[in-house]
């Protein structure tokens, strides 16, 4: 299992290097949705839970657009049959998959986050342990839904509308604590501590899901 | 019996290869042969009959066929923006293979020297080629293959034919669309039409003409 | 199979549905603060509850049909969240009525309940387009009960998220049942027991349109086999596999 994971990830992260699509767009993405924030608040300067809701907002949107490009490359040229036809867990595609997907948050926020903290917000950022250990948690639980939902909405006529109709619901509870534990951090004033109940939800999200989509991706993948 | 919504695909179509022996199977565009093949290749799975693939009942024990046959069917299964060389060591990798035995077999097709070029920038028979590796990359003990001569040159067909032909020693289920060279081609003889079987029986009592009877 | 008992359940339901709002309406008090208006609470709340336990029961179909492969599972989860949906309709448009004459807007996002609501309304409104836009049927199949699976298991984390979002604003309007005065509670607890003999009626009524209709198709395939299906009115909504 963990060869076949690690093989199917070698392949994915080799593809995207190779010719870059998801990272570069999902990155473009957000900085252009912090300038449009910009001139739609009519704010230069932010902060709280406003700075808060702005971030999260468009790295949720980012993410759709990288959601809705992971199955593709497999679709459109056969890759299901080839890994089908291998002796091999089916659930280390799902692995693999969202792995790259969590790689590829990642590599995304690296860039939308500085810019963010540049463009717009007010205030510098407190306590900015907390805000990677908040990115990460929330980053963890898009991967997995959005893996999830990428390949439930791959078979589908109506792919590219159906991965933010059901992906977007599906995260709010993320966006709703993601927010809410960020909220502090980009405030004036100082090192608030993050409650403590916001990760811990993300957290139990991430479980959850995590589990739910380890039972169910298998069924995914039949014909 | 394989349906697909309210139409059957495959029904009642009965027949058995010994191992080592080449079945080729005939019919006019749709009538079930893809689907025959991709019920063997456990990619599809049967919805009523019994299945039995190298000796393991489909679909429930489909998992254990899976490393043991090996498709070529329509579509090479690569990825169009990685190299022929890294598309192999991929699922050499799947498939717990030895990459020297992809270099081995781009040599074999003569394809080492474009190993790594895009496979969007090779031609459809250096395609086909990779593909044919691919398919034989595991060693597999069933050999799948769906018109495999369709878009090659005989020089490319004589290249390939150790790999995938008669002469390769595996047991082979081919169809074609050639009767008179499939029906050379073959140990055994199956003739389908609408999903259904018309034609089976050992390859040295048909001919030409009665496959072609088939797409009348 | 799923017309037996169907008369007594449909007598039961509309007996319990005339008691209900006869409670409702003569028997309840009305409600301090809020008037008479505080009584669509009674319609709101077990159309909520009714769609919520719906939307769990589709996932747990969901569940059977990918454990056993049966069809039937299937379509018993399709119908038991199309039903649910269209529950949930109704509970949006009621709160909203109720918002409106309790404080006001048609709309507030205090009331956690509603909002959950909201979210998982706009979730499940995918199902029936997801279904729609795969044509195999079995895999059709097979990718809604994913779906009603995932969706089924954000029901009680939305609640939650949600819940805790709210927590500092606005104290809760909806109180548990053990807070309700006596005659309350037993209109409460009437009303809710007619929405879910509604529900089960309404879903045992479609299962079983849905069954004459299977063996309907059948019985024309056997009397004329090589005919293609009649063409009538193509509906995508799945249906029972005939024999």
């Amino acid at each position: 299992m963990r060869r076949a994971t690690a093989a199917v990830l070698r392949k994915e992260l080799r593809l995207e290097l190779r010719t870059p699509q998801s990272v570069p767009a999902m990155a473009l993405f957000s900085i252009t949705t912090f300038v449009v924030f910009h001139f739609a608040l009519q704010r230069s300067d932010i902060s709280g839970d406003l700075a808060s809701g702005v971030l999260w907002v468009t790295l949720l949107l980012g993410a759709m657009l990288g959601i809705a490009r992971l199955f593709v490359a497999d679709r459109e040229e056969g890759g299901f049959d080839g890994f089908l036809l291998a002796p091999v867990d089916r659930t280390s595609l799902f692995v693999a998959k969202a792995t790259a997907l969590l790689a590829y948050l990642i590599a995304v926020q690296i860039v939308a986050v500085p810019a963010f903290v540049l463009l717009l917000l007010g205030p510098s950022p407190s306590n900015v342990g907390a805000l990677i250990g908040l990115l990460a948690l929330a980053d963890l639980g898009i991967a997995i839904v959005g893996t999830l939902v990428g390949a439930l909405a791959i078979q589908s006529r109506a792919r590219d509308l159906l991965v933010p109709l059901i992906a977007l619901p599906l995260l709010i509870p993320v966006l709703i604590c993601a927010a809410k534990g960020t909220t502090p951090l980009l405030t004036d004033g100082g090192a608030h501590a993050v409650a403590a109940r916001w990760p811990l939800t993300i957290a139990l999200y991430d479980l959850v899901f995590g589990l739910v989509a380890y039972a169910v991706f298998d069924y995914l993948l039949e014909d | 019996m394989r349906r697909y919504g309210e139409r059957t695909a495959l029904d009642g179509v009965s027949v058995s290869v010994p191992a080592g022996s080449s079945l080729v199977v005939f019919g006019p565009n749709g009538a079930g042969k893809s689907t025959l093949l991709r019920v063997l290749a456990t990619l599809l799975a049967p919805h009523a009959g019994t299945t039995t693939v190298l000796g393991c009942a489909l679909p429930r024990e489909g998992w254990k066929v899976r490393g043991r046959v090996g498709l070529l069917g329509h579509e090479p299964l690569l990825y169009k923006d990685l190299s022929a060389r890294e598309n192999l060591r991929y699922h050499a990798r799947l498939h717990d293979v030895r990459s020297e035995r992809a270099e081995e077999l781009l040599d074999q097709v003569g394809m080492w020297l474009r190993a790594d070029e895009p496979i969007r920038e090779l031609s459809r028979g250096m395609v086909q080629r990779v593909a044919a590796c691919r398919a034989v990359l595991h060693d597999p003990e069933l050999l799948l293959l769906d018109e495999p001569a369709s878009n090659l040159d005989p020089a490319a067909t004589a290249a390939l034919e150790p790999l995938i032909g008669r002469s390769s020693g595996r047991t082979r289920v081919v169809t074609s669309h050639d009767p008179a060279g499939g029906l050379k081609d073959a140990d055994l003889v199956l003739g389908l039409r609408a999903g259904k079987a018309e034609l089976h029986g050992s390859a040295h009592d048909f001919d030409a003409a009665a496959i072609g009877a088939l797409y009348a | 199979m799923y017309g037996k008992r169907l008369r007594a359940l449909s007598i039961a339901t509309a007996i319990s549905i005339v008691t209900a709002f006869s409670l409702a309406f003569f028997y309840a008090p009305e409600d301090a603060d809020q008037g008479f208006v505080q009584k669509i609470f009674y319609l709101h709340v077990p159309m909520a509850i009714v769609a919520l336990c719906g939307f769990v029961f589709g996932g747990i179909c969901a569940i059977a049909h990918l454990r056993t492969g049966d069809r039937r599972w299937d379509i018993r989860s399709y119908v038991a969240i199309h039903m649910a949906l269209i529950l949930g309709i109704g509970v949006l448009l009621t709160g909203s009525i109720w918002a409106r004459a309790a404080w006001g807007h048609w709309w507030v996002w205090d009331e956690p309940t509603l909002v959950s609501f909201l979210i998982i309304f706009l979730l499940y409104a995918c199902y029936q387009p997801l279904r729609f836009s795969i044509e195999d049927p079995e895999k059709q199949a097979r990718y809604a009960s994913v779906f009603a699976i995932t969706c089924g298991a954000f029901v009680p984390l939305n609640f939650i998220a949600v819940r805790l979002a709210q927590a500092y604003t606005h104290p809760r309007v909806l109180g548990s049942t053990g807070n309700l005065p006596g005659p309350m509670r037993l209109t409460f607890l009437v009303s809710l027991l007619a929405m879910t003999l509604l529900y089960v009626t309404l879903w045992k009524y479609e299962m079983t349109a849905k069954n004459v209709h299977a063996q309907l198709r059948s019985l024309r395939r056997k009397l004329a086999p090589d005919e293609a299906l009649t063409p009538g009115r193509r509906s995508a909504a799945p249906s029972l596999p005939s024999r």
